[in-house]
């Protein structure tokens, strides 16, 4: 299909459990830093024996001030530090009529949690008459995207998107699909989440699919998913425009798929993985043989790991075996509705810098699990386009496809 | 010490379709009466909820671990003997 515009990335922000900032981020993967630890003092309510990956050392006092930050939640708070990040970096100018045709699509999982928990801790628990005036503008699932709105004066196509963890894949893929058919000219888009509290854990503990160690994506023993928190945001707009404002172009996105399972809640399919994957090679217009490189949804569980292994043989078939696939997500955990735009920033980077990062604490081969996983050390290689995967709980599959800028 | 036997198969025949929860023995597995993932979850908490006990259990591994009935059964038997063994020793 010809369409009116192709679409490049200007701009990365990024807050993690291994660097805030895009840069400290990238350069921590490729070392193979792994942020997962037992939480901090700073999460005092959590079980101090289940590992988490945790952003440390974030001061919002740092990034905003006393006043503003009583309307704003910690995961719109790493929505704007990392969209702060990425327009700075992309030198977009988002001034008159530009602001209204540039998007911020910003993926949560969950939402204010914290602010939720901290509401209902005060009325059940503490037996408090009222909550915090700001409650709701704070918890709200669009918080991120508002936020991120307000505070970089975007003024177009802006709204929240829930996936679970593929909801910043599903908004990076639909800022890709305005940008390239020309609904908007820019767009700020990526994920959020911080649901590191008391009460969302507690759900997360009754799933039973907690690894009470680490994450090993794909490897044996493996033990299931560790949860995150973070944010990642990118700069998409056309190509003409980089071009005409000399911006550095730092990739771009050639494709966006996504299906539904419509099966189970919670158990992976590979059936609508596997489309997700042929859809996004068909929108991309490229074939199994074009992917270098895949940033892998690989949770860490059982049942996923095995199924995306599945589903890459099908969808790629025999180039599946040679395409290196690896799970950043060893190293920073399952940071849910950030997660996608976190991988596509490994993801860019790793097209960039011609590295795959590795996959960490893998023990060794799963049989059900036996493509190339580039285990615990990350490979100088050639990568000109690679593909990012996100499957969520749900059955909602979202896979992006990235490409050296040429 | 109480024997969980009864109650145990009664949180499982909850899990199971209608016309087979007449009929559930000791040997059968849990895949067999139709208990999938989520099914085994719920069980899971109803048993705790109701023992008062806290079932060692990660879905990325419980697939050998609670195969048939009888697993369940003997499983959540150790856990309540050793809460009344626990309870007894701080009198």
């Amino acid at each position: 299909m010809n369409w009116p515009h192709r679409v490049v990335v200007t701009g990365l922000g990024v807050v993690s459990p291994v660097g805030i900032g895009a840069g400290d981020y990238w350069n921590s993967l490729k070392e193979g830093r792994n942020g997962i630890a037992l939480p901090s003092a700073a999460l005092p309510a959590l079980n101090p024996k289940q590992p988490v990956g945790e952003v440390r050392d974030f001061d919002p006092l740092r990034w905003f001030g006393e006043r503003e930050l009583v309307a704003i939640d910690r995961v719109a708070q790493f929505a704007v530090v990392a969209a702060r990040e990425a327009v700075a970096q992309s030198g977009i100018l988002l001034e008159g009529a530009l602001s209204e045709r540039t998007a911020a699509i910003v993926g949560t999982g969950v939402g204010g949690a914290l602010t939720m928990d901290e509401a209902y801790r005060r009325v059940y628990f503490e037996k408090a008459a009222r909550v915090h005036p700001l409650t709701i503008p704070r918890l709200m699932p669009n918080a991120p995207a508002s936020q991120v709105s307000m505070h970089l004066g975007v003024r177009g196509p802006s709204f929240g998107i829930v996936s679970a963890c593929s909801s910043a894949t599903h908004a990076i893929g639909l800022a890709f699909q305005m940008v390239r058919a020309g609904i908007a000219d820019a767009a700020i888009a990526g994920g959020s989440e911080a649901c590191l509290n008391f009460g969302t854990m507690k759900g997360w503990e009754a799933l039973r699919i907690m690894a009470p160690d680490t994450c090993r994506p794909f490897s044996r023993d493996r033990k299931g998913l560790i949860v995150g928190e973070g944010a990642a945001i990118a700069v998409l707009e056309t190509a003409e425009s980089a071009r005409a404002r000399g911006a550095e172009i730092l990739g771009e996105i050639i494709g966006f798929g996504m299906t539904a399972d419509a099966a189970d809640l919670t158990n992976p399919d590979v059936g609508g993985m596997t489309r997700a994957i042929r859809s996004c090679l068909e929108d991309a217009a490229i074939t199994p043989d074009d992917v270098d490189y895949i940033n892998a949804h690989g949770t860490g569980t059982l049942a996923n790991d095995a199924t995306e292994t599945a589903a890459l043989k099908a969808a790629l078939g025999v180039r599946a075996a040679k395409v290196p696939a690896s799970s950043t997500k060893s190293m920073v955990g399952h940071a849910l509705g950030a997660a996608g735009a976190l991988e596509l920033v490994a993801t860019l980077m790793a097209i960039r810098d011609g590295v795959a990062p590795p996959t960490v604490s893998y023990l060794g081969p799963d049989p059900a699990c036996d493509l190339d996983y580039v285990p615990n050390e990350a490979r100088a290689m050639p990568i000109r386009t690679a593909l990012s995967n996100s499957f969520a709980f749900g059955g909602l599959n979202a896979v992006l496809a990235a490409r050296r800028f040429a | 010490m109480a024997d969980v036997t009864a109650d145990v198969i009664a949180i499982i025949a909850k899990k199971v379709p209608q016309e087979r929860r007449g009929a559930i023995n000791p040997g059968d597995k849990l895949q067999d009466l139709g208990i999938e993932s989520i099914d085994a979850l719920e069980m899971i908490f109803d048993i705790e909820e109701k023992f008062g006990v806290q079932v060692p259990y990660n879905a990325n591994s419980a697939t050998s671990e609670f195969s048939t009935v009888t697993d369940v059964v003997t499983a959540v038997q150790k856990l309540v003997d050793e809460k009344a063994s626990t309870a007894g020793a701080a009198e």
